[in-house]
């Protein structure tokens, strides 16, 4: 068909005149596009709960779900925040990194949630983070990781390397003595974990005599224990995670290796792992973590007690990664109150509730491991390290509790970075540097 | 990474451990492509399932533990003839019609594996589980400088028990002749009576059930968990690949793997060592594709 001058102009005009006619009853163009307000009176909150319920990661992440799914249960049967209820989007991450990324994408375009949780290993939090960035919207990341970074987009729950090892290494160079071996999986957070352990090693006074690295998901510990046997040390720093350290856990006893003469220091081996690998491998060590199970306040009885026997509580135990997951769901929900009472109900955007979360407080009444708050500047938590050794039944009997809050830093072995503010990374020159990861 | 760090200092008791390990290190690799080894080279199937075959010996190990207060020296053969039987099962009902299409067996048993991987998740969940040993399997031989764990002796005999009992089989009993007739020529041996598809049945089975007393062993050393098998899967198929498909092959691949891996560990790190095995397992193939000791039969 050939198409002359008049019949072009009057397809133009009709398309032109479609494409602007809705701008001429929408006031707010943003409105013609979809992007209702996040919140709406009567409609539920809806929040996304990004963790991996199959694959390699599903061990840990599937704890994170059911916690997340308790605590919103929990907050909804006490009247729901500001009178709604809360709606978890659950999807699976299937421990994969591009389905971490495009979940997200999904979350927060499609279901439109107004928070995200998620994430436990480093590289699926640093995998999905240019999305929440880019969309300017906000993740709640409730674990413990290496810092090292400041963004606008996420509050964390979890110790940084800078609280979680702090009391750990002086306590076991006075009870054990000064020489220490290093041994972790290999990849970021152990190696940022090791470089802050260091600092404190040095501090007390301690000799390293040796660090290795383990590749992710290694079950031979055989070489590595060779050498720790070679070199003799008073106690092993461990940053090994999941099933490597299990592994590694079993092979220390296997090689004949003495708990008594030479016990693990980590910052992993929780309730969780202890059972994964039986109780008689575990009895002995020790853990570095703000929440254990066995900690002795009335809030945390009835967080252990009722989450058990709940229909989320199959797994039988409450650990630290999942105590930390449950609090950031309280830490959710003052800042969405907060954020409501200062923008009001329509306004509300995810960053708005970033933005007032700082200082806010997670108090003895909720939290499991005592109050807790948020750092006004760079949206970590304040919280109190706890060291445990592991008993013969599995459980952990706490040895020696951080009498004051630890402040969370992200650049603490990095100075010459600079400082994480609220609004950005602030050089020693005075520059500011947005969402840097 | 300076010279000074990459070569510790030189000990001979402890270079002397180093080498005693690397025989456990290469019992582990050799128990792990037992199986597959049979599987690939008697039947030519690339078993992508093999590591959930493993994974299954462990859960069998495990069951029959906590369920029915079965002694850890029993699960092992119990987690052998259990294993075997659904080695049996998978290749009654899909394997033995692929046995013309290889690519496809490549999928099949892709999807094989997950479907075991997702069955075992459904059933057991997805929190880990341990196998418990006797106390004395949980402690180590010291004798003068050296050390080794008892556990790991255990995992070496059976090992050596395995293969010596897989060689009688092949080249001590009718059995074994028939299978290595249609390892050479599947038509030919049918020609001469030999019931080429029994053969196939049986050897997927008996490789499965190897895969099977490797995972009951393996859930000892490491976690019980449905995606364990992805670890040594790998691992498996190395040493199948570098010996060739044969027996003798996966002896030779396994015990040289296994002790550079400790050798290149006790004078680096355990991370550079693999890097340097796997690098010289490529050049290796480069020059010797075939493996070690190749069947010098026709392949199909």
């Amino acid at each position: 068909m050939r198409t002359n001058r008049r019949d072009f102009m009057k397809v133009a005009l009709g398309a032109a005149a479609g494409i602007a006619a809705p701008y001429g009853f929408v006031k707010n163009i943003n409105q013609a596009w979809g992007a209702q307000s996040w919140l709406q009176k009567g409609k539920p909150i809806k929040v996304g709960l990004l963790f991996s319920l199959t694959g390699g990661l599903a061990v840990p992440e599937e704890d994170s779900t059911l916690v997340m799914q308790y605590a919103i249960d929990e907050i909804n049967k006490a009247g729901g925040i500001a009178g709604m209820q809360v709606e978890p989007v659950i999807v699976d991450a299937k421990s994969d990194f591009n389905v971490y990324s495009e979940k997200t994408k999904e979350l927060i375009l499609r279901d439109r949630v107004i928070s995200i949780f998620g994430c436990y290993t480093s590289a699926s939090r640093k995998a999905i983070l240019p999305t929440v960035m880019s969309q300017n919207h906000l993740l709640y990341y409730p674990t413990c990781y290496e810092g090292a970074e400041c963004t606008q987009n996420t509050i964390c729950t979890g110790p940084l390397a800078n609280q979680h090892s702090k009391d750990l290494i002086p306590f076991m160079v006075q009870q054990f003595g000064k020489k220490v071996f290093f041994v972790g999986s290999n990849y970021v957070w152990p190696k940022e974990s090791n470089k802050n352990a260091k600092v404190w090693l040095q501090q007390a006074g301690g000799e390293l005599l040796g660090e290795e690295y383990i590749p992710l998901g290694s079950s031979e510990f055989g070489p590595v224990l060779n050498k720790i046997r070679e070199a003799k040390p008073n106690f092993i720093f461990s940053t090994v995670v999941g099933a490597s350290d299990i592994a590694f856990h079993k092979q220390f006893k296997q090689e004949g290796f003495k708990v008594d003469s030479m016990p693990i220091a980590s910052l992993t081996t929780g309730e969780i792992e202890t059972k994964a690998m039986g109780n008689e491998f575990g009895a002995g060590h020790f853990l570095s973590a703000p929440y254990f199970q066995a900690l002795d306040n009335p809030t945390n009885h009835k967080f252990v007690e009722s989450f058990l026997k709940s229909k989320y509580g199959k797994n039988g135990s409450t650990h630290y990664n999942m105590e930390e997951t449950y609090t950031s769901a309280y830490v959710f929900k003052a800042g969405l109150e907060k954020a409501i009472a200062k923008v009001g109900l329509e306004a509300v955007t995810p960053r708005a509730i970033r933005d007032v979360s700082g200082g806010i407080k997670v108090e003895d009444a909720v939290s499991p491991e005592g109050l807790i708050w948020i750092d006004d500047q760079n949206f970590n938590t304040w919280l109190k390290p706890k060291i445990g050794q592991c008993q013969a039944d599995g459980s952990f009997k706490i040895v020696k509790a951080a009498a004051e809050h630890v402040a969370p830093d992200p650049y603490s072995i990095y100075p010459d970075a600079g400082k994480c503010m609220a609004d950005g990374l602030k050089a020693p020159d005075g520059k500011i540097r947005k969402n840097v990861i | 990474m300076t010279a000074g760090s990459f070569f510790t200092s030189f000990d001979l008791s402890a270079f002397i451990n180093a080498l005693i390990l690397g025989i456990s290190i290469a019992s582990i690799w050799l128990i792990a492509a037992l199986g597959l080894t049979i599987i690939y080279g008697a039947a030519g199937v690339i078993n992508m399932a093999h590591g959930e075959f493993i994974m299954l010996g462990a859960y069998s190990s495990y069951m029959l533990q906590s369920s029915f207060g079965l002694p850890f020296a029993l699960c092992v053969p119990a987690s052998f003839l259990i294993v075997a039987a659904v080695g049996l099962i998978i290749e009654r009902g899909l394997i033995r019609y692929l046995y013309k299409r290889p690519l496809d067996t490549l999928l099949a048993t892709f999807g094989v594996s997950l479907v075991l991987m997702q069955g075992v998740r459904l059933l057991f969940g997805s929190d880990p589980k341990y196998i418990a040993v006797p106390p004395a399997f949980s402690s180590n031989i010291q004798f003068a400088f050296i050390n080794i764990s008892v556990f790991r002796v255990v995992v070496l005999l059976v090992t050596i028990a395995a293969t010596v009992a897989l060689w009688a089989l092949f080249y001590r009993t009718r059995f074994g002749v028939q299978v290595r007739a249609v390892m050479q020529d599947k038509e030919m041996a049918a020609s001469f009576g030999v019931n080429a598809d029994r053969v196939y049945m049986l050897t997927f089975a008996l490789g499965a059930g190897l895969a099977g007393l490797a995972g009951s062993l393996f859930g000892v050393l490491n976690i019980v968990l449905p995606t364990m098998g992805a670890a040594y899967v790998v691992q498996a198929f190395l040493v199948v690949v570098v010996g060739g498909g044969t027996l003798a092959g996966s002896v030779a691949a396994g015990g040289a793997t296994g002790e550079l891996q400790s050798i290149f560990a006790y004078f680096t790190n355990d991370t550079f060592a693999r890097f340097v095995l796997f690098v010289l397992i490529v050049v290796f193939l480069r020059i010797r594709p075939q493996g070690l000791f190749a069947p010098s039969a026709k392949r199909r």
